[in-house]
């Protein structure tokens, strides 16, 4: 520990976090995490499949295909066929997991997914990849920002975006566990790892990453390091001390740990790699309006495309940077005021 | 599989008659829903759960039972008549279709009657569906059979095509498609609203095994399934012509019967044709 860098607070330590401060933080895709996961849940359970549609590579299906050869299926570009197909696996006792870009399952798949995965209550899983403006130089078309909102407002969906590598593996592998339709979301780029293989998990139950009672942070995906590092700022550099929650799953969310925080700090911001509108940060505010209403800012795409660029730089460009999480944070606190 | 006698015949047609008298009735009751499809399905519907398919009403959850999914919804009035009528439920439970807390949804959903093997109404879904069953299946060495009832004009849809060319990458024998080649559709007929033909030539070239049959002519088709379903190597497609609205003279061949139902005077005149019909079935034998 440098000198001058604060210890992990009580609530990372609880949490078993990594010392996310640290130069040589480990960076690693949390795609990564949805590969490894997969594997193993391959090896738990024989019924285990993975049907890819041409991305076998960028989804990190490569991995399961050497491992579970007779459980991997590809059928080429065809994401509606990836959900319909998944859907009458399931339903001869199949645990079928599809992937691909989350623009294109569930952007391109969303009817079959409400009709067959959801209306239908089949144990489809789908993994999206490539979340997010962080793809990168792909641009617009391959940036899925509107996915979360897609998904959250399907009957018996389970939503979650988990925060690093680690947890994305640990979320395969409680979702493989779990019956019924299920999406998890990740991304493309390296970024942080600050969870641990000793950091709970668990469906539907949002964690306390750091303690602070002026204003509360919720976040999920890749952007809950991002919230950390503001909170450090927050602290050292303007006296506010903030709660960072991992709200990982955005449905079913965790209304308790919401209102507690609303309860405990007066005031929330909400941090996505998404649409302000409609997404994980919209399911906190209607919470809110309804059982403690507070002043919320919202930290997200503010109703635009993405675009081709640096993954970081987009992140930056598009108001989801450290700075910006701390602005929202300041003005957050003004209005409790 | 027993052989088709010509008393077995007789008894088929005795009860695709009942199942066209159960569409009507039905019909009348949920005062909307479609007419044509299901009258023109009802007798390879008859087959199916007459002849054709493994299949115990008692034990609709049996594990073994071949797969039967009806991809175009719409013409749900078809298979929920021949389900009561081979014995799913009470015949009487016809006259809840499309109506509050009935299990007859206007489109089928599995969660409500599970034999109806899945959720279906948005069209070109059901074959890919089929696809996993069969691919399924064979992943676990089961010999159960899938049958996919399409209508013609859900082949303008894409997913429909992505269903055919995964069928024909995994060999899916044990998948049998049939086509209600019936020639109209919402808007008028299919080949005015989006050609289709050649149609048996389109199946070919995505390398499945064609087979073609009067879809109203219960023997014809029951040797044509079979056919198919023994076929090895590939998966098989049945284009079944059929006459819309099949049955009833007044309906028959007409486009505008396809989504709308008969009113009172129309129902008690289609189901006195219906009723002379049966008359001469039985007295023919």
């Amino acid at each position: 520990m440098s000198s001058g860098t604060p210890v992990l607070d009580a609530a990372a330590q609880r949490m078993q976090l990594a010392d996310y401060r640290a130069a040589d933080l480990k960076l690693v895709p949390t795609r990564n995490g949805f590969g490894e996961g997969l594997i193993e849940a391959g090896s738990r359970s024989r019924e285990v499949l993975g049907i890819c549609a041409d991305l076998a590579e960028s989804t990190r299906f490569e991995g399961f295909k050497k491992a579970h050869p007779a459980q991997y299926i590809e059928i080429g570009v065809a994401e509606q066929m990836l959900v319909a197909m998944a859907g009458g696996l399931a339903a001869v006792g199949k645990i079928p997991w599809i992937a691909s870009y989350a623009m294109f399952n569930p952007g391109r798949s969303w009817e079959q997914v409400r009709t067959i995965m959801a209306l239908n209550e089949t144990n489809v899983k789908i993994a999206g990849a490539h979340a997010g403006v962080s793809v990168g130089p792909d641009g617009a078309t391959h940036q899925a920002i509107e996915d979360i909102a897609i998904m959250r407002v399907i009957p018996h969906m389970t939503v979650v975006v988990p925060c690093d590598s680690v947890q994305t593996k640990k979320a395969t592998l409680a979702l493989s566990e779990m019956w019924g339709p299920v999406y998890l979301r990740f991304g493309r780029e390296k970024s942080a790892v600050i969870t641990t293989g000793e950091t709970p998990f668990e469906i539907g139950k949002a964690q306390i990453f750091r303690e602070g009672g002026d204003v509360a942070i919720v976040a999920c995906g890749i952007l809950v390091y991002n919230a950390l590092i503001a909170a450090d700022r927050l602290s050292a550099q303007h006296g506010i001390e903030c709660r960072v929650v991992n709200n990982h799953t955005v449905k079913p969310m965790d209304e308790a740990a919401i209102v507690d925080a609303a309860r405990g700090c007066g005031t929330v911001v909400t941090v996505e790699e998404h649409q302000r509108q409609a997404g994980m940060g919209s399911r906190v505010a209607e919470i809110l309006a309804q059982r403690h209403p507070v002043p919320i800012e919202f930290i997200g795409v503010d109703d635009r495309f993405g675009q081709s660029g640096d993954p970081f730089e987009l992140v930056e460009y598009y108001g989801m940077g450290a700075d910006s999480i701390v602005e929202a944070a300041r003005r957050a606190h003004e209005r409790k005021k | 599989m027993h052989s088709l006698t010509a008393e077995n015949l007789t008894e088929l047609k005795l009860k695709a008659n009942d199942v066209r008298q159960g569409i009507i009735r039905s019909l009348l009751a949920a005062g909307s829903g479609h007419s044509a499809g299901p009258l023109d399905m009802s007798d390879v519907f008859t087959a199916l759960y007459g002849h054709l398919m493994r299949h115990d009403p008692s034990n609709p959850e049996w594990p073994d039972r071949d797969r039967l999914l009806l991809s175009c919804g719409h013409i749900a009035p078809v298979r929920y008549s021949a389900m009561a009528n081979f014995g799913y439920f009470p015949v009487e439970e016809l006259l809840t279709l499309r109506k509050f807390g009935s299990r007859l949804q206007g489109h089928p959903e599995r969660v409500t009657l599970p034999s109806v093997e899945t959720t279906s109404g948005p069209l070109g879904e059901g074959l890919a569906q089929g696809v996993g069953m069969a691919l399924g299946a064979k992943m676990d060495g089961k010999d159960f059979h899938t049958w996919v009832v399409t209508s013609d004009a859900e082949h303008q849809c894409g997913l429909h095509w992505e269903a055919v060319l995964t069928g024909a990458k995994f060999k899916l024998d044990n998948l049998t498609a049939i086509v209600d080649r019936n020639f109209i559709q919402i808007d008028g007929s299919t080949e005015d609203v989006m050609p289709l033909e050649p149609f048996a030539q389109k199946y070919r070239a995505f390398n499945w095994e064609v087979f073609e049959c009067d879809g109203n002519d219960i023997a014809e088709f029951i040797a044509t399934a079979e056919r198919a379903r023994s076929y090895k190597g590939k998966p098989h497609v049945i284009i079944a012509n059929t006459i819309p609205g099949k049955g009833v003279s007044y309906m028959e061949g007409d486009y505008l019967w396809h989504g709308k139902p008969p009113n009172a005077a129309q129902a008690d005149e289609a189901l006195r044709e219906l009723a002379a019909d049966r008359e001469r079935i039985a007295a023919h034998e």
